[in-house]
């Protein structure tokens, strides 16, 4: 009967069984040092976790005292289960829950459970059927193998081809197919009537894993979604971010590496303010530069002035200008801007395109993301913005976006001191985004500025400014008083320190 | 002699935990371009055989002044003398491109360097290189308290420094993340104990750590710390952290290519003292340009390029017995390419090139007089440029200028596209690995014998802690071999007299080379430059004596 099965087949059930234990342990340990960083914590916690539950799961064990081989390949299907969608569960619920830890170390307590049940309830079936000492000695060496080979597999092989989630479920698969080949290998232990039940639930937890290891590249993009907070229609990742549009309440979204840069239902307000105070203090503006603005929103508004004949877009990401000139939705909420034969766009650093000589511009238009990185910061320094001196004549003007002044104060009046620090009048202004809250931006010349020299009328099919609203947004509420913090210089970076300490919890900005 | 295989290299190299790392990449590296390079070592090594004699002299030259040597030291002395309105000189160089180890490369837009690629922004107490820096644009102007303001384009740009230590990159170059209380504790009062050091000042203002050296005062309680090794010095106050002690043995492998175990405590004390402003925490502002020091090479040959000759193999050097102002020596050698011995007659001669070049092609090299105990001793090195198709995706604290790994024998990598402003796309990046003294398993021979396939392993399996799929970006690797690198300040050898004398003139021969101070810095080539310039000026011309005294109107 049993003892006539060969006996290799199943130590290879003890060795997968090892290996898929201590690979669900090392997913977790994973998964929490890249969610809440800090790895010797985050792998103490795990593994201290995981072992003591192991000791309550062998105590537990003396509490089974019937059918045993029934309740052993139950306990295979239950941590099929629980280990096989370990990673993508908790990749899906980490932009949710607030109880991430405990719901993680919670996972590794129940897998480590059902692991320490494993083996003593192996040895106690095999026991009646094998010598016992050579029995304890086979089967704890068989799991110590395997221990050993799960632990130099899954950095060098799985995690680096397979990536965690998919690991998590192929190991998952692994152990539902021990549970399955246990109901042969333990057939003549088993009553027939749960035989069939046992194969039954083996193949539904095997067809549900397989089903998430087919679909784990949309698990991932379900996980991306739930963090951005909408459907998401279009997503391509470029060389440079990951680009994403999501749909939510009658309008769009775009994403830059979760980053929210617009929502379809609010951008007039934000572009409207960006770019017209500059825009009708000029006298007949031509040549107009744009740096960012890749979606080509802040050009639609500079093409409502008949007197502009060129404008040169500089945007990083061919992708993303490729985007806003041909993906549909874009294009109607850009009115085809960049399609326009007044525009140019260039796809470079404007850090690196700043030191080619050009013809001086009339207006300059600067949409670049928040400065939440060096890569970022750097085009918010004295030294870009005192290059940017070349690129203008003394009456120019330049009107930037500065972030949130409620959220980052230090950081929006750090970019209206660097503006000044570099040579430049600046006027401080915001507008009301409902998306973003209240934004700052500033208006910035090389020579004196008086706002109420008005040269050009405001465009009349604008929705959120008009005459007499536009001097309102220069007149700054009493939450948003001036701060003299740090200059932005490319060797400190004072600005990306005080944006990642002011916008810590935010997810929301451009 | 025997071959040794990669593994061996590797666990050799980089420390035997690497081979796992090794081991699961063996994939041969096809696409990967790239050659081996180095100083020309056979043309230098014909100066080894003894008793070397020119069979003729096919062509004589007169000129007032020879330099041998076109490294930063050779090149300012050069600049000296042009600014100081002498240009009958004739500036000698072995190789086919000017600045030694501060030499600089470029391939397609990209600029790096192959040896020396930083300085710190110089005290106010420094005139002269102040002085040159104006010129050069870098320094724009001065603050009140004197110090001087660099160009925010030369300074380095943020984020400056990160490690890979316990798995992730993290932000500065001591590895917080794994210290415990007591090694900050330890770190503090080390820092503590450096600021003391460097506020002291002398009855004159000087301070005991100072750059030049030669600018600082003559202490002897800070003398005498030259006979104990930096970890002596370590030990006498019970720091025993080791993560202190790994910090302070990188910035020693880093400025000399020495243990901490094998640098003398005052030279160490010296690298972390002489950069501290007086009474202030901040260490002075690191200057850099994508070339490295290669940028001050190019300035320098351009001011006197009319002036240099490259390729000229200096074979002999015969100094005159008698001193005096129109005595003159004999300067002969082999012009490389066009394979004719030249021999040039000059009133004096500035021998810019090391002291180990000296003993062999100075004739009657003081007077056969050398003091064998305290010898000048140089380092191994070797430094790679690693050009890569794009950069890593990764977690942490993002790329840096330079970038250290926490376990490795290497000093890991500068990113010479940083300074430039470029975050994106194609990038190169500068590896340097010290061989510590004489290598204790490798012999030099050995070390030349290795081919480029097997230092490329070596280079991508250092890099693959951090970065595991780096091989797949890589395109292209040159690997440069410096045989005589850096003069080692290893215990005992900076006050001793062997040093101190070596700076004297011998006859009607002038020296200046960073080797003299013992430590190898652009700020003391710079130097030696210029006071050897001054010593051959104040000899021709009679003028009065103006060299070393501090120039505070230059």
């Amino acid at each position: 009967m049993l003892n006539r099965a060969p006996l290799f087949l199943l130590y290879l059930n003890v060795l997968v069984i090892a290996v898929c234990g201590l690979i669900y342990e090392l997913l977790a340990g994973t998964i929490a040092s890249y969610m809440l960083g800090d790895s010797v914590t985050q792998f103490s916690l795990v593994i201290g976790t995981y072992l003591s539950a192991m000791g309550v799961g062998a105590w537990l064990s003396r509490y089974i005292e019937r059918n045993l081989a029934q309740s052993f390949v139950e306990i295979e299907l239950a941590l099929a289960f629980l280990g096989g969608f370990s990673a993508p569960v908790l990749f899906l619920a980490f932009p949710f829950v607030e109880w991430f830890r405990p719901l993680l170390l919670g996972m590794v307590f129940a897998v480590g459970v059902f692991v320490g049940l494993e083996l003593p309830l192996l040895m106690r079936i095999l026991k009646e059927h094998l010598d016992f000492s050579d029995l304890v000695s086979n089967v704890l060496a068989f799991d110590y193998v395997g221990a050993l080979i799960a632990s130099i597999l899954f950095p060098l092989i799985f995690v680096p081809y397979l990536g965690l989630v998919r690991t998590s479920l192929v190991f998952g698969i692994l152990n539902a197919c021990v549970g399955l080949w246990s109901t042969f290998l333990l057939r003549p232990l088993l009553r027939p009537h749960h035989l069939w039940s046992l194969r039954l639930r083996s193949l539904m937890v095997l067809g549900l894993l397989i089903a998430g290891f087919l679909q784990a590249e949309k698990l991932t993009k379900l996980g991306e979604e739930s963090s951005l907070g909408g459907k998401i229609v279009h997503a391509v990742s470029s060389p440079y971010q990951r680009i994403a549009f999501t749909s939510k309440r009658g309008g769009f979204q775009l994403f830059l590496n979760g980053h929210l840069q617009f929502n379809s239902t609010d951008e007039y307000r934000y572009h409207e303010a960006l770019v017209h105070p500059a825009m009708i203090g000029l006298d007949a503006p031509q040549r107009v530069l744009v740096m960012g603005g890749g979606d080509g929103l802040a050009v639609r508004e500079i093409l409502k002035y008949p007197s502009v004949r060129e404008i040169v877009l500089v945007d990083l990401d061919p992708a993303v200008t490729d985007l806003s000139k041909s993906f549909p939705p874009l294009l109607a909420l850009n009115k085809s801007s960049l399609l326009d034969e007044r525009v140019c766009v260039i796809n470079q650093d404007a850090f690196v395109w700043i030191n080619q000589a050009t013809e001086p511009f009339d207006a300059v238009i600067i949409d670049f993301p928040d400065p939440g990185s060096f890569s970022i910061g750097k085009l918010y320094t004295t030294h870009f913005f005192r290059k940017l001196r070349n690129k203008i004549h003394t009456k120019s003007l330049i009107s930037i976006q500065c972030t949130s002044p409620l959220v980052a104060p230090r950081s929006y009046w750090c970019i209206i001191r660097t503006l000044e620090e570099a040579g430049y009048q600046v006027k401080p202004f915001h507008a009301s985004v409902p998306t973003f809250g209240v934004w700052g931006y500033a208006l910035a010349c090389q020579s004196e500025m008086t706002l109420d020299e008005r040269r050009l009328p405001v465009p009349s099919d604008l929705r959120f400014l008009n005459t007499n609203n536009l001097s309102n947004l220069f007149t700054l509420p009493q939450d948003i008083r001036p701060l003299s913090p740090e200059i932005n210089r490319l060797d400190n970076q004072a600005l990306v320190r005080y944006y990642d300490e002011e916008w810590h919890g935010y997810d929301e900005s451009p | 002699m025997a071959t040794m295989n990669r593994r061996d290299l590797i666990g050799s190299l980089l420390g035997g935990t690497t081979l796992a790392i090794y081991g699961c990449s063996r994939s041969e590296n096809v696409k990967i371009q790239g050659s081996l390079l180095g100083p020309d070592v056979q043309t230098g090594h014909r100066l080894r055989d003894q008793g070397f004699i020119p069979p003729r002299i096919d062509q004589w030259r007169e000129v007032s002044v020879v330099i041998v040597g076109g490294g930063i030291a050779g090149l300012s002395a050069a600049w000296r003398l042009k600014r100081s309105g002498f240009e009958e000189f004739q500036l000698l160089e072995l190789e086919s491109t000017m600045g030694g180890t501060s030499r600089c490369d470029s391939s397609g837009s990209f600029r790096y360097p192959w040896g020396a690629h930083y300085m710190t922004t110089p005290l106010p107490t420094n005139q002269n290189l102040i002085g040159f820096l104006k010129e050069m644009g870098i320094i724009v102007g001065v603050a009140q308290d004197g110090t001087p303001i660099v160009a925010e384009e030369y300074l380095c740009r943020e984020p400056e420094e990160r490690i890979f230590v316990d798995g992730q990159w993290h932000e500065g170059l001591f590895p917080e993340a794994i210290a415990k209380e007591r090694d900050l504790k330890q770190f503090a009062e080390f820092n503590q104990e450096i600021k003391i050091w460097a506020s002291k000042k002398d009855a004159l203002g000087k301070r005991p750590f100072d750059l030049p050296i030669a600018n600082g005062s003559e202490d002897e309680q800070a003398q005498s710390l030259d006979r104990l090794s930096m970890l002596d010095w370590l030990t006498s106050h019970g720091w025993d952290s080791p993560i202190l002690r790994w910090y302070v043995d990188y910035a020693c492998r880093d400025d000399y290519g020495l243990t901490i175990d094998q640098t003398s405590a005052w030279a160490g004390i010296l690298y972390f003292a002489a950069r501290l402003k007086h009474q202030e925490d901040s260490t002075q502002d690191v200057i850099t340009w994508p070339s490295g020091n290669g940028q001050v090479v190019e300035y320098l040959s351009d001011q006197v390029k009319e002036n240099l000759r490259s390729r000229f193999l200096v074979a002999k050097i015969r100094p005159c017995d008698q001193i005096t102002r129109d005595a003159s020596c004999e300067v002969v050698g082999l012009d490389v390419d066009g394979q004719t011995w030249v021999g040039y007659r000059a009133k004096r001669i500035i021998f810019a090139a090391p002291q180990f070049v000296a003993q062999r092609v100075i004739e009657g090299f003081r007077n056969g007089v050398s003091d064998s105990s305290m010898p000048f001793r140089y380092s191994w090195w070797l430094v790679a440029n690693v050009h890569l198709s794009d950069r890593p995706i990764e977690m942490g604290f993002p790329l840096s200028w330079d970038n250290v790994f926490y376990d490795s024998k290497s000093l890991g990598y500068v990113v010479s596209t940083h300074q430039s402003g470029i975050d994106h796309g194609p990038c190169v990046w500068t590896w340097y690995y010290p061989f510590a003294d004489t290598h204790p398993t490798f012999t030099r021979e050995q070390l030349l014998n290795i081919p480029w396939s097997d230092w490329v392993e070596v280079v991508l399996t250092d890099l693959q802690r951090a970065h595991p799929k780096i091989r797949d970006l890589v395109t292209k690797i040159d690997i440069f071999r410096w045989g005589h690198a850096m003069v080692q300040p290893y215990t005992g050898f900076l006050w001793s007299k062997t040093r101190i004398d070596a700076s004297k003139p011998d006859r009607n021969v002038h020296f200046a080379n960073t080797d003299l101070s013992g430590v190898a810095l652009l700020e003391e080539a710079f130097y030696h430059g210029l006071r050897a310039a001054d010593e051959v000026l104040d000899a021709l011309t009679h003028r009065p004596h103006t060299h070393l005294r501090s120039e505070t109107q230059d």
